[in-house]
């Protein structure tokens, strides 16, 4: 099951990434190559297996929901590395 | 023998009794580094002058009497954890001239503790990698032949260590970045059980297996640098609620395994492993049986779906992780885009390389319409099958020994063109990754790789969750 060129023009648009042609074609074959390998999963019966998305073991960790001081010099080095207009950080426009 | 090359514990001696002080070990190693990194490459940032600095404050606490496992002691980095005031660049163009606000809760704890940052290591791009060549920066050399890769992702924090940089590096391990490049250098390498070091200032890349551990000259180093970064943190609501043990309590003083069985995995020695590295990893298990262990063979029969299981969800956790990097309020911003949409793909085109791009496309699409089910869930669902593999063993086994990797050190572009078998050198190192389990690796000797050249590989030892005590022990057995 070869991925098609519109199928990667897709996903690469799905994830926001300027692909060159090149590239495109590239990952494609390098993706078929991948998933062709990880396809080997299908010969595991999961019938009534539970998912696992985490290990910690936690459920619910829960914490006030109270506003903290954080250190001034912190919040302007964070603040100071975009563009910035009047204090708000500046995005491009929209539409 | 020169300061740089002291262990923690002999340097910790050695500052209490007042034959050296903070900034002349801080000195040793910071020359040591000008001399041997413009051949290893392993520093992307040296901060000379903040190093003398928090020496010397170091060496006045000291003075005062104060006691400390760390104090006094310099240390590297990876380079994918926050630095407050140092750069901190993930080995990736997208960050190249960022400068972390905050320092990781990991950070933090050190420099409380007193030890001292002299730098940042070279790190695959975003940690996505096992051998260092996919930094943006240039690939990191094996200290044992310059010609060969150091090993992945903490490739830069290894070689350092190896080549006497540091007394201890800092690295994370996702799926073996700290086990695996330990082994290619010769030096020891933990990965905490998930959840008992705060990922707090990691920049994200599998937030369900992603810890940070240290590397070390010996296992009770491990021990003392575990003991310091150990621990619940705030901001992080996945750490383990469960108290820290004192790991090096027990370290030095028992040589006895008496009632302690190790498990062998039939699936970690099949026949096709390397004769070299198989004999190694027998030679180790010896010792153990020595010291009054028994071994039995085991079976971990889900083994094989490790790799698929991780290279699935792996890209799936980074290709949503990795959205942040969108061109605004932090990190590269693309000069040429005109709108919104195009700041992100052409920031994200300009700024990622190679692998990190093959990731993020490899999880977008394991989790687009469609092929979630076939893909993710599915590798969700067998990464529980891997997890009751290891909760079944250990109802035999205290512990487990296999390898750390299935070979030595191999030459820096040799699989550069091969993702595939890039992502198979993994194969010894998910399964613990994947169950959230605490596992090391710890030096097994050398083996020949050719004509007479002998390169370091290591032994991995995986014990159940939050069982590092039990885990650093046995490991010190094996030195």
């Amino acid at each position: 099951m070869a991925i098609t060129k519109e199928e990667i023009k897709h996903i690469a648009e799905l994830a926001r990434l300027d692909l060159s042609a090149e590239e495109q074609e590239k990952f494609g074959a390098q993706l078929d190559l991948i998933l062709g390998y990880v396809k080997q999963l299908d010969e595991v019966n999961t019938k009534g297996v539970e998912i696992t998305s985490q290990v910690s073991g936690l459920v619910d960790v829960w914490r006030e929901d109270e506003a903290r001081d954080w250190p001034r010099d912190e919040v302007e080095r964070a603040l100071s590395q975009g563009d910035l207009e009047g204090g708000q950080v500046k995005v491009k426009k929209v539409l | 023998m020169n300061l740089n090359e002291l262990t923690i514990k002999k340097a910790r001696q050695k500052l209490v009794a007042g034959e050296i002080s903070a900034l002349s070990l801080t000195v040793a190693c910071l020359e040591k580094i000008k001399k041997a990194d413009s051949d290893i490459r392993a520093c992307l940032t040296v901060c000379e002058e903040e190093a003398i600095l928090e020496a010397k404050l170091a060496d006045q606490r000291i003075a005062a009497g104060e006691q400390g496992s760390l104090l006094g002691i310099p240390y590297l980095c990876k380079d994918n954890i926050m630095t407050k005031g140092i750069r901190t660049t993930a080995a990736s163009l997208i960050l190249g001239g960022y400068t972390a606000p905050y320092d990781a809760t990991v950070i933090k704890k050190l420099k409380a503790a007193g030890a001292i940052l002299l730098g940042k290591t070279n790190l695959d791009e975003f940690a996505h990698g096992a051998s260092t060549e996919n930094s943006a920066y240039g690939p990191t050399r094996n200290p044992h032949d310059l010609s060969r890769v150091p090993g992945g992702s903490s490739g830069g924090s290894a070689a350092a260590l190896a080549a006497e940089m540091c007394l201890f590096a800092i690295g994370s391990d996702t799926g073996g970045s700290i086990r695996y490049p330990a082994s290619f250098c010769g030096v020891v390498g933990l990965k905490p059980s998930y959840g008992r070091v705060s990922r707090s200032g990691l920049l994200s890349m599998t937030s369900s297996t992603d810890v940070i551990g240290p590397l070390t000259k010996t296992v009770y180093d491990a021990a003392l640098v575990l003991q310091v970064i150990a621990g619940r943190d705030k901001l992080d609501a996945t750490t383990a609620l469960e108290d820290v043990d004192d790991y090096s309590v027990e370290l030095a003083s028992s040589f006895s395994l008496n009632g302690l069985t190790i498990g062998l995995p039939n699936e970690y020695f099949l026949p096709e492993l390397n004769k070299q590295v198989a004999q190694k990893v027998k030679e180790a298990a010896r010792k153990l049986e020595a010291a009054g262990a028994k071994l039995i063979p085991v079976s971990l029969p889900y083994t094989k779906y490790g790799i698929p299981v991780y290279y699935v969800i792996t890209p799936s956790e980074i290709s949503s992780n990795l959205a942040r990097f969108d061109g605004i309020g932090w990190g590269l911003a693309n000069d040429k885009a005109q709108d919104l949409q195009e700041l992100y793909k052409f920031t994200r085109g300009q700024g990622f390389g190679p692998e990190v791009k093959r990731r993020i496309m490899l999880g977008t699409y394991a989790l687009s319409a469609g092929y979630y089910d076939a893909y993710y869930k599915k590798a969700q669902s067998v990464r529980t099958l891997i997890i009751k593999d290891f909760t079944a063993a250990f109802k035999k086994v205290d512990l487990l020994l296999t390898p750390t990797a299935p070979h030595a050190a191999f030459k820096i572009g040799e699989q550069v063109n091969d993702p595939l078998a890039m992502y198979l050198e993994d194969v010894f190192v998910t399964g613990a990754s994947l169950a959230g389990l605490p596992a090391i690796s710890v030096p097994a000797g050398r083996v020949d790789i050719e004509a007479g050249r002998l390169m370091p590989i290591g032994a991995q030892l995986i014990a159940p969750r939050l069982e590092e005590k039990l885990l650093l022990k046995v490991a010190e057995i094996l030195e």
